[in-house]
């Protein structure tokens, strides 16, 4: 086949299915993701945007089909493997680590670049220092470029809640992930805070390389940013395309943005 | 110098700090409850007793290969029950430490059964207490302070995030119950060459309630709080001999205030820093002063109001 020639493929899900008792959450889904592409997901309450990034971050295994992560076989892997894998992920309900300050959320996330073992830790050994040294800084780093470095010390659950899903971005992307999955990241946003949100995933994807799904219900966000969109509905694709002829299907206007506020 | 029964209260607080040490990592950092330590304890106390006694080990061996010793049957254990949902794990720690207790009831030609296990040397002392104690807080105070206390914590403030960031939850919460496991036995050893003669009553449920309470008076979340919770939950006895019957009642009052009144314990996820205790008594007469310009202010717009 000609895939030389094409960009590698990121994510490959082919006729997944998630079934909950009698309900199809999704129903033969197929999607490939090409390095570099900002893809968008959408579709109306319930269709199972969510269940999909569940699927593919092993929170569900498939009832059937298979997910491919560059090449490799992530269908029946755990949590933790697909974040050790490269795959970043947000909430739409914000879980962040909320005792904890800014800074530690972070920290917290790094936990792959600790690579050190309890004796070093132990004995605070020279590797441990330097280690938990590069943690620090890489996560002020990462403070540094979501604009939230003034914060650092001010505890994670009383930040507003832009700011906390900028966080929860932040520590997906100490993971240095190669796909970031972001659940409604503008969910709960006013108008500017959206401008800025857009600019600023615009801006990481550029600076980290990065391939991005990204599910959505403000439909100008989605074609601020996406190259590619999916829509859904009861589990299955009604529509794909660039976000305009999405978003002038009739099927999906059916689906979605007639029942839209 | 000091008497020999304070040095047996030293030798008793040192011990309660180990053991408490261990439960507040598994219960303060990681939020798991087990109610079955005083059975690790029990693993440890017996364990370094045998040594000891049947093959004339020198007491750090023994000690060692009773924490040692705890810590492989909490990894067993774990492997085991640490994937049930919480009340479950809670449950199944529950029935393990009353388990052990009933074994080492009925194995009389081992352990000595109920009638208790004697001839121990009696090798603690209270320096070996303290320097044991100050220890297990130096690997504690470490082991929080790293990627292993990090991650005990990320699974302790929100499980799913936690796995999202790449921590293997079951393996960093196997972990912790080994950890605990392994303090509670170093304990259970201490004890055991301190007292000489042990039964295995001495490790009951009500031993293990005694050290998740202490646990949640001292403060979850804080290395520091545990060691004033289990500094006062083993002197305040020692202090009020005649109230010795009502200690698991008193416990029982003080953990219902503490959580009405301080829900985060004594030293709730915040460590004991000198700092800011001198700060606090510095800053006492001008809040104090606040208070009461607070309530004159009060007072006279009642006053007015009238
Ligand atoms: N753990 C679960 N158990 C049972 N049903 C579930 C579970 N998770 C999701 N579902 C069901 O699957 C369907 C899809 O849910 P999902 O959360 O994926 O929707 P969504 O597209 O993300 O919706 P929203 O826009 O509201 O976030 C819904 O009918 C939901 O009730
Ligand atoms: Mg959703």
């Amino acid at each position: 086949m000609s895939a030389k020639q094409e960009s590698t493929k990121v994510l490959c899900m082919d006729k997944v299915e998630k079934h909950f008792g009698g309900v199809r959450a999704i129903d033969a889904f197929s999607l490939t993701l090409h390095e570099g592409v900002v893809y968008g997901l959408i579709g109306p309450n319930g269709a199972g945007k969510t269940t999909i990034f569940n699927t593919i971050t092993g929170i569900y295994t498939p009832s059937a089909g298979k997910i491919h992560f560059y090449e490799k076989d992530i269908t029946s892997i755990r949590p933790f493997e697909a974040a050790q894998l490269g795959i970043g992920r947000t909430f739409q309900n914000i879980r962040l680590f909320s005792n904890m300050s800014v800074l530690d959320n972070v920290v917290m996330a790094c936990s792959m670049d600790a690579d050190y073992k309890m004796p070093a830790a132990i004995f605070r050994l020279p590797k441990y220092r330097k280690l938990e040294k590069q943690i620090n800084e890489k996560a002020m780093g990462l403070l540094e470029t979501m604009g939230l470095e003034d914060r650092a010390n001010e505890r994670a659950s009383s930040l507003p809640y832009g700011h906390q899903r900028k966080l929860e971005i932040a520590r997906a992307m100490a993971l240095n992930p190669k796909l970031l999955l972001l659940d409604e990241p503008a969910a709960g946003m006013n108008a500017d805070e959206e401008i800025e949100l857009v600019e600023f995933i615009k801006g990481i994807h550029q600076r980290f390389s990065l391939t991005i799904l990204l599910i959505e219900h403000h439909m100008d966000v989605v074609a601020n940013l996406c190259d590619h969109v999916t829509a859904l509905n009861f589990g299955k694709t009604i529509a794909e395309g660039t976000p305009a002829e999405v978003k002038s299907n009739q099927a999906v206007i059916d689906a979605y943005l007639g029942v839209a506020k | 110098m000091l008497n020999s029964f304070q040095q047996g209260v030293i030798i008793l607080v040192c011990i309660n700090v180990i053991a408490v040490l261990g439960m507040s990592v598994l219960t303060g950092f990681t939020r798991l409850f087990s109610f079955g330590n005083a059975g690790f304890m029990s693993i440890g106390a017996y364990a370094s007793a045998m040594l000891s006694v049947r093959l004339g080990m020198p007491f750090i061996i023994s000690m060692v290969f009773g924490a040692a010793f705890a810590g492989f049957i909490a990894y067993l254990l774990g492997s085991l029950t640490i994937r049930l949902k919480g009340d479950y794990f809670l449950i199944t720690c529950l029935g393990f430490g009353e388990s052990v207790r009933v074994l080492f009831n009925y194995t009389r030609g081992i352990t000595g059964g109920a009638a208790g296990f004697a001839g121990i040397p009696g090798t603690t002392t209270a320096t070996i207490a303290v320097v044991c104690a100050v220890l297990a807080f130096i690997i504690a105070w470490t082991f929080i302070h790293s990627k292993f206390g990090r991650n005990l914590t990320a699974i302790r403030e929100n499980e799913m995030a936690a796995d999202a960031v790449g921590i293997n939850t079951f393996r960093y919460k196997r972990l912790s119950f080994v950890f605990s496991a392994v303090f509670a036995g170093w304990a259970g050893a201490l004890f055991a060459h301190y007292m000489r003669f042990i039964t295995p009553a001495d490790f009951s449920l009500a031993k293990s309630c005694e050290l998740i309470t202490t646990t949640v008076i001292g403060g979850l979340g804080s290395l520091t709080g545990s060691v004033l919770g289990a500094l006062l939950v083993t002197l305040l006895p020692e202090l009020f001999r005649g109230l010795a019957e009502y200690r698991m009642f008193l416990y029982g009052v003080a953990v219902v205030v503490v959580i009405l009144l301080k829900p985060d314990g004594l030293y709730g996820y915040r460590e004991f820093s000198l700092k800011r205790t001198i700060n606090w008594w510095r800053n006492l007469p001008n809040m104090i002063r606040e208070k009461s310009a607070q309530r004159k202010q009060r007072r006279e717009k009642r006053g007015e109001s009238k």
